[in-house]
């Protein structure tokens, strides 16, 4: 570890072997975070995130782990709270300053290129660190088919047609994610879709996880998170089919 | 040589202006709106050279989206807001100043009070029941005067501004065809009626 250890102070620095240890330390922090997960539809984009435990005292409703950042750009992170408000307002400037120039909305892609080359920004300069975030954008492109990016510590960005990030199980859940997901889901299928993989990972429960339709020409401030009964529909209704699914004999091999 | 007229009534404001895009001698349009809508429950009337214009306009409401996308969708109160822009002028004044005269008025959800502010180039704020811009005051406030009292329905504000917006017809020497009226209230901005179609390009 000795070798490694130097190259982590300064992290315009690369390591021999061609690492940016302060980058992938970032991603870390992402991976401890909670889980965030998105799915694509065929006319809406769910953004669902697991809701740890929080202390008795504390008001659930100031945790916000969904996000606006624009009239039509939703945004779920995984990763460290306090980085996760400096990005989003800065990118809630930047979608402002936009409209202020161009009259017109800036597009999914031109947010998610903003925030990673924001990202991107930190791991090249000295004195800073990476943003220890990775991000869920979704939101609708300029014909009206839904879209869902991702960024990460290292300033990529990706459109998915379903992702999860942060959590320790994000493999496992890609794989679940690959597995079930498929071409032109309806809003339902969409919302159980994610919540089933969020469900691998959170104890069951609407109280446990926040969900969030993401829906074409919405012009709200605020995200439209799913109230707790709704959801807590869902959930029974995985249960029963898991329920189902586990007491059928299986087929004789 | 705009006018901008506005009025607070109980549950409201209305603020109306007229349509001319003009420079000297040459009018470019009759069409122009110049009532800009900031959030849902507040607009302002701006007076101006065009340019002054259209860039306060435009960055003061890009400005108060900001701050809504920011803080989580809660609004300004129409205080606060006439206060921001009132600093944005002021701010500007030594440097290089926005000529810009405006009457701002907004319906305040959480006191269920409409408030209409003056505001002018110089950065001097007003909290007014009624008041002008433009050459329009020298005929229209004695009206307005006579005319106003507490707790007036939304129709009779409007009869207010058609009272007045007919005395400029009669006794203004410039013409000004074409005025567009705006309700604020509890429901929104609403157009109440325009002489001619903004978006009509």
């Amino acid at each position: 570890h000795q070798r490694t250890m130097s190259y982590d102070r300064a992290i315009t620095v690369f390591s021999p072997d061609g690492h940016l240890f302060q980058v992938e330390y970032a991603m870390e922090a992402v991976r401890r975070g909670s889980t965030a997960v998105g799915v694509r539809g065929k006319d809406c984009v769910v953004l669902a995130v697991e809701r740890r435990a929080l202390a008795k005292l504390q008001d659930p409703r100031t945790i916000r782990k969904i996000v606006s950042v624009d009239e039509n750009v939703t945004l779920a992170f995984a990763g460290l709270t306090a980085d996760a408000r400096v990005l989003v307002n800065k990118a809630r400037v930047e979608a402002q300053s936009y409209r202020l120039t161009c009259e017109d909305a800036p597009s999914m892609d031109y947010m998610a290129r903003y925030i990673a080359r924001t990202q991107q920004k930190y791991t090249q300069r000295g004195g800073v660190r990476p943003f220890g975030i990775a991000t869920l954008l979704g939101g609708f492109d300029s014909q009206g088919n839904p879209v869902l990016y991702q960024t990460d510590p290292a300033g990529t960005h990706s459109s998915w047609k379903a992702q999860v990030i942060g959590g320790r199980n994000a493999k496992s859940l890609r794989e679940f994610l690959e597995k079930n997901w498929k071409d032109g889901l309806e809003e339902e299928d969409a919302v159980t879709l994610a919540v089933r993989a969020l469900l691998e990972v959170v104890d069951s429960g609407a109280k446990n996880m926040e969900v969030c339709i993401v829906k074409n020409g919405s012009k709200s401030t605020t995200p439209t998170i799913m109230n707790d009964s709704e959801l807590d529909e869902y959930v029974a209704k995985i249960e029963a089919e898991k329920e189902e699914g586990a007491s059928a004999v299986p087929a004789a091999e | 040589m705009d006018s901008v007229l506005a009025i607070r009534y109980k549950d409201g404001c209305v603020i109306a202006a007229d349509q001319t895009n003009a420079r000297s001698v040459l009018a470019y349009q009759h069409n122009l709106d110049k009532v800009t809508e900031l959030g849902k429950h507040t607009a302002m009337g701006v007076s101006g050279p065009n340019a002054d214009m259209v860039n306060f306009s435009e960055y003061i409401s890009k400005n108060m989206a900001l701050y809504e996308a920011m803080n989580h969708g809660s609004k300004l109160s129409v205080n606060a807001q006439a206060h921001y822009v009132r600093s944005v002028l002021a701010e500007a004044l030594r440097k290089g100043p926005y000529q810009v005269n405006l009457m701002l008025g907004g319906y305040d959800e959480k006191t269920k009070e409409a408030n209409l502010y003056f505001l002018d180039y110089l950065a001097s704020m007003q909290k007014v029941n009624f008041g002008c811009q433009g050459y329009a005051g020298a005929f229209c406030l004695s009206i307005m005067d006579r005319e106003w009292k507490e707790d007036m329905t939304k129709e009779e504000a409007l009869d207010v501004i058609d009272h007045c917006i007919g005395e400029l017809g009669k006794r203004f020497v410039i013409a000004q065809p074409n005025f567009i009226v705006k309700v604020v209230d509890k429901d929104g901005v609403t157009v109440s009626k325009f002489g001619a179609d903004p978006n009509d390009n």
